[in-house]
């Protein structure tokens, strides 16, 4: 407690001050601090005192989900392909997917649009779309497995995500790529370099041959064949390489962070 | 764990007497537990996708939506594994298996069968397991086993894929899951209604005599 009474310092706004001890705090605390009700109390977080001490079921599967973070980064096999299919052996039609209507997808102009590059990258230059089509790209016929358990097999092109971290010179050692997305909800996901790195994670561009269409996410989505398809961000408008957890749209809400396949 | 203990010694003190030892039971209701949260999380994530025409009423189910049963289901899976991990090797180590389980033979399990049906199964001696009993405590250990490795083969097909191949790739495993499901689901009907009919069985899986 003696850390809040120095925090409290005579003359200073109380309000701004959580304002800024909650921007010292992650990301997702964040959000749950100011969810719940930003109050002076609240600051027992930052002087170390756990809230998890106190036992609820809530506290408990979100350590085992982070314990499984951790288990299934440990299984990871760089270097395991996802099993890959014949064309002929794709789902027609590919089902859409999205936690809003067909017709509410994000519609993009793909003239306007630029893939933002931030963080640990030596060059953060605004990536246009003409200019990423230009970069060597690679098909594959993949499964895609979604959180709900229903499965469909499509056709993904595009740029093998770890040749454009290297081009940008990214630091492949940090520990996420966190991607954000046009949706007006503000879509946004992790992803931990190791798969990040993969083979076979892809900054996607077309969807069986055609220039990916507005529903599977146009005009760039983060294929990644080792992930449940809510790790496979959409209408992605930024990348930022990161050694902060940022959490994300679902991940926020309670699926598993890691969410390896 | 006290009265474990305490049955423990009670069970060295006099052998003769126990019908299930402490580690069975232990395991048993460890096993219990964690089978009601696999099944009722299980419930609520397949609502999330069907295979088949109808949902799980949500008042039976664990986990409120989604992302709550998944985390139950990859909580208590860990719960279910370790604890039948430990029955399996108790279980063959102490040679449990065999005098328990083993033999099965077709004419014992006819004819057992028929005895149970016409009601004239003795329940006399419950330390020795009649051919109907015996054919299910097998198949239902085996069941358990497949339905893990098939829970396993949905939740890893790029990681242990080869394990999924086996099962018939992805799709098809999520069935194997539900049917071992559906099994469990029925032997425990069968296996909560004998215990309740035979409650000297049920007494013998609690205090162990």
């Amino acid at each position: 407690m003696g850390r809040i009474r120095k925090l409290l310092i005579p003359g200073v706004d109380k309000n701004l001050l959580i304002k800024d001890a909650a921007k010292l705090m992650p990301d997702l605390s964040r959000r749950r601090f100011i969810a719940s009700g930003a109050s002076l109390g609240a600051l027992t977080l930052l002087t170390g005192c756990d809230v998890s001490d106190s036992f609820s079921a809530d506290n408990m599967l979100k350590q085992i989900s982070k314990f499984n973070d951790g288990v299934q980064a440990l299984m990871f096999n760089p270097n395991a392909l996802a099993p890959t299919f014949p064309e002929s052996a794709i789902t027609r039609p590919f089902p859409f997917n999205g936690y809003y209507d067909q017709d509410d997808a994000p519609d993009i102009k793909g003239a306007d649009w630029k893939l933002e590059v931030r963080g640990l990258v030596e060059n953060k230059k605004s990536w246009t779309l003409e200019e990423l089509y230009k970069l060597p790209q690679v098909k594959q016929v993949t499964r895609h497995i979604c959180v709900e358990g229903w499965s469909a097999i499509g056709s993904w092109t595009g740029v093998p995500l770890r040749d454009f971290l290297k081009l940008i010179g990214a630091d492949t050692r940090a520990k996420y790529c966190w991607f954000q997305c046009a949706d007006t909800d503000g879509y946004n996901s992790p992803l931990d370099m190791a798969s990040a790195l993969h083979p076979q994670t892809q900054m996607s561009f077309k969807f069986a041959d055609e220039i990916l269409p507005r529903i599977y996410g146009y005009p760039m989505k983060i294929r990644v064949p080792t992930k449940l398809g809510f790790k496979n961000p959409k209408y992605v408008i930024s990348m930022e390489v990161t050694n902060d957890y940022k959490g994300g749209y679902w991940e926020d809400q309670g699926y598993n962070s890691f969410s390896g396949s | 764990m006290s009265s474990i203990t305490a049955s423990q010694e009670h069970a060295a003190a006099s052998p003769a007497k126990v019908i299930q030892p402490a580690w069975v039971r232990t395991v048993h209701w460890i096993n219990a537990v964690a089978m009601i949260l696999m099944i009722m999380s299980g419930w609520q994530i397949y609502n999330a996708s069907p295979l088949f025409n109808f949902k799980f009423a949500s008042s039976i189910t664990l986990g409120g939506w989604l992302g709550g049963a998944l985390l139950w289901h990859f909580a208590a899976m860990w719960l279910l594994m370790v604890n039948g991990l430990v029955y399996l090797v108790l279980g063959f180590a102490t040679g449990r298996f065999r005098k328990k389980l083993l033999p099965i033979t077709p004419q014992g399990v006819i004819a057992d069968t028929r005895a149970a049906l016409t009601g004239k199964l003795s329940h006399a001696d419950l330390t020795t397991y009649n051919y109907v009993q015996k054919l299910l405590y097998a198949g239902i250990i085996v069941v358990g086993v497949l339905i893990v490795l098939s829970g396993l083969s949905i939740w890893k097909p790029v990681q242990l894929q080869y394990l999924t191949a086996l099962f018939g790739g992805y799709d098809v495993a999520r069935y194997v899951h539900f049917v071992c499901m559906a099994l469990i689901v029925a032997f425990m009907v069968v296996h909560v209604a004998l215990a309740l009919l035979v409650p000297k069985s049920l007494r013998a899986m609690i205090i162990g005599r």
